[in-house]
């Protein structure tokens, strides 16, 4: 691997009174790779993502970001640094429309904030940008609705628009397809591979659906009881013994078959 | 988007009445006018608060009645003029809702308003206690009237219908203010922090500035109202700064609806026409008052004003802006 490291976690633990969530958990993710991050309930995920996004403090342990020490900071300092989460339950402005969810962290990255004078529809470049988006996701023609009208499949997407309108470097999705149905798991799927192909974001995806980590993942780490128990690509993973006993037997199977 | 000609008629016919009302109403109604423009003011400024941001504050009438104090304290004790007595009360209302401020925005939801309430009542009782400043439960009155000196125009403010254009214009560049507001990106964080703190911290947004900003307009605003209704009443009393006077801008809002920058104005209106239409056939005013604002508030969801503007843009098959 020849590419930049973008994302690198050193031994990183965390406890909650006795209770130790993360292990020395240390992984590398080179910039413009589709890593996703699995593992059995519990063992450690939300957790994992928390420390690097900015919720938690790690215990001991370091974080670093293009190389920049970010252990502890807080998210909406990251966010300015280029990292970026989504979230595993929608998280949107259910009341505003769809392009005022784009919109609203537009005008924050523009340090628009305290603008209070001039309209927010005479900024034409926030509006052009907003739209940009909206097209990229297939939401453009809907961008006067209010998003709480919309079906859960695009506000999803609309979760995805906010994180985009932010300039993001590297992007943790959650659990992106949770609660979709086939239709919108496979154009979630898409979506994140174009993405991923045509943007120099980088993504670092946790997924419940097996078989969306094996279409999706060019890496795959394996977290078990706050351990990183195995990294690979999909098929050193799916041929590791050690996984499929932890937790992946059934679904693998189910998967080839 | 060029503005419709119904939505054209829709601001300007209002605009018209108020310009042209002294001219044919009588000096009681246009004394009315006069109360409902002032705490429209008040009630938008909660509302800016309330209906964009959120947050529900109890502690208004405090800053409202601290405005009136400060006007009225500035024209017994400094220069007998109009201008200072509004600097003064501008001033000291931004200073007093950024310390309150300081402290409530670290809130939301219910702490938020109970943080709000306790400020309120802590000016509720400096005003009523404190007596050798504010003459105590009395109120503060018995000042001169300064002139009322506009560049090319000399008026009296004593006069209910120069005083009525006097309120007309603060009012209207306090709206003016509002409306800019609500249109501009600070006024889609705010509602964007109604809809969803969280996230709006999560891309990066500082919340508690944000909402600090909002807070102090809201207060200048409401101590600009404060000003001119201790003017109109020649007086600055107590019950202006208790909680149950903030109840009102709740009351009025609600009614008008919460959704819309004009909602309290038209609840205001609403409010003040019907109690002295009523008062003047029955001493039991409130009973029928209490009715009609039930029936209103249960036919009108959104609020008056917010309901029918929803009805309107449905019919044109647009969601509202």
């Amino acid at each position: 691997m020849s590419a930049p490291i973008i994302l690198k976690v050193e031994a990183v633990s965390r406890s909650f009174g006795k209770f130790q969530a993360l292990q020395g958990v240390s992984l590398e993710i080179p910039r413009g790779r589709l890593c996703a991050l699995i593992g059995p309930n519990g063992a450690g995920k939300t957790t994992f993502y928390n420390v690097i996004s900015g919720r938690y403090r790690p215990s001991r342990g370091r974080v670093f970001f293009e190389g920049r020490d970010i252990t502890g900071l807080p998210p909406h300092k990251l966010v300015k640094l280029g990292l970026l989460r989504s979230f595993q339950i929608t998280n949107i402005f259910p009341a505003l429309t769809v392009l005022e969810n784009v919109l609203a962290p537009l005008a924050v990255m523009h340090g628009m904030s305290f603008s209070f004078w001039r309209s927010l529809s005479s900024q034409k470049h926030l509006v052009e940008e907003a739209m940009a988006i909206l097209e990229r996701l297939g939401l453009a023609g809907q961008s006067h609705r209010e998003v709480s009208t919309l079906a859960y499949g695009d506000k999803r997407l609309i979760e995805i628009a906010i994180v985009l309108a932010c300039r993001p470097r590297l992007v943790l999705l959650d659990e992106p397809t949770a609660g979709m149905n086939p239709e919108e798991t496979e154009r979630m799927i898409r979506l994140i591979h174009e993405l991923a192909a045509r943007s120099e974001i980088t993504f670092f995806v946790t997924e419940h659906d097996m078989k969306v980590v094996f279409s999706v993942a060019q890496t795959i780490f394996v977290l078990n009881q706050g351990s990183l128990l195995a990294q690979g690509t999909p098929e050193e993973i799916r041929a590791n013994p050690a996984v499929r006993q932890a937790y992946l037997g059934g679904s693998l199977d189910a998967e080839r078959a | 988007m060029k503005p419709r000609a119904g939505t054209l008629f829709a601001a300007a016919a209002p605009a018209a009445f108020l310009l042209a009302a002294p001219f044919f109403l009588s000096t009681y109604w246009v004394m009315i006018l006069t109360e409902i423009l002032t705490m429209s003011l008040f009630a938008m400024s909660f509302n800016l608060l309330f209906g964009y941001t959120g947050l529900l504050s109890f502690g208004q009438a405090g800053i409202f009645g601290a405005g009136g104090y400060f006007a009225v304290l500035s024209l017994i004790h400094g220069p007998s003029s109009l201008w200072a007595a509004f600097a003064a009360a501008l001033l000291g209302s931004a200073f007093l809702s950024m310390i309150i401020g300081w402290f409530c925005v670290r809130r939301d939801e219910i702490y938020f308003a109970i943080l709000t309430l306790g400020f309120g009542m802590m000016l509720f009782t400096v005003a009523h206690n404190w007596r050798s400043l504010t003459g105590g439960s009395d109120g503060l009155g018995g000042f001169t009237l300064p002139p009322l000196d506009l560049l090319f125009w000399r008026g009296s403010l004593a006069d209910p219908r120069h005083f009525y254009f006097l309120v007309l214009g603060v009012v209207f560049l306090g709206a003016l203010l509002l409306y800019r507001m609500v249109h501009s990106p600070f006024g889609l964080l705010l509602r964007s922090i109604r809809e969803n703190t969280q996230r709006l911290s999560f891309v990066g947004a500082d919340v508690r500035a944000v909402r600090l900003c909002a807070f102090v307009v809201a207060g200048t605003l409401a101590g600009l109202a404060g000003v001119l209704f201790a003017l109109f009443n020649r007086i600055a009393s107590p019950e202006m700064l208790h909680w149950s006077f903030s109840g009102k801008a709740v009351l009025m809002t609600i009614l008008g609806g919460s959704g819309v920058l004009f909602g309290p104005a038209v609840g205001a209106a609403i409010f003040y026409v019907l109690e002295h239409v009523i008062t003047a056939h029955t001493t039991n005013w409130m009973v029928f008052l209490g009715a009609i604002l039930v029936v209103l508030v249960l036919a009108f969801p959104r609020g008056v004003l917010g309901s029918l503007l929803h009805l309107a843009a449905r019919r044109r098959g647009r969601p509202r802006p």
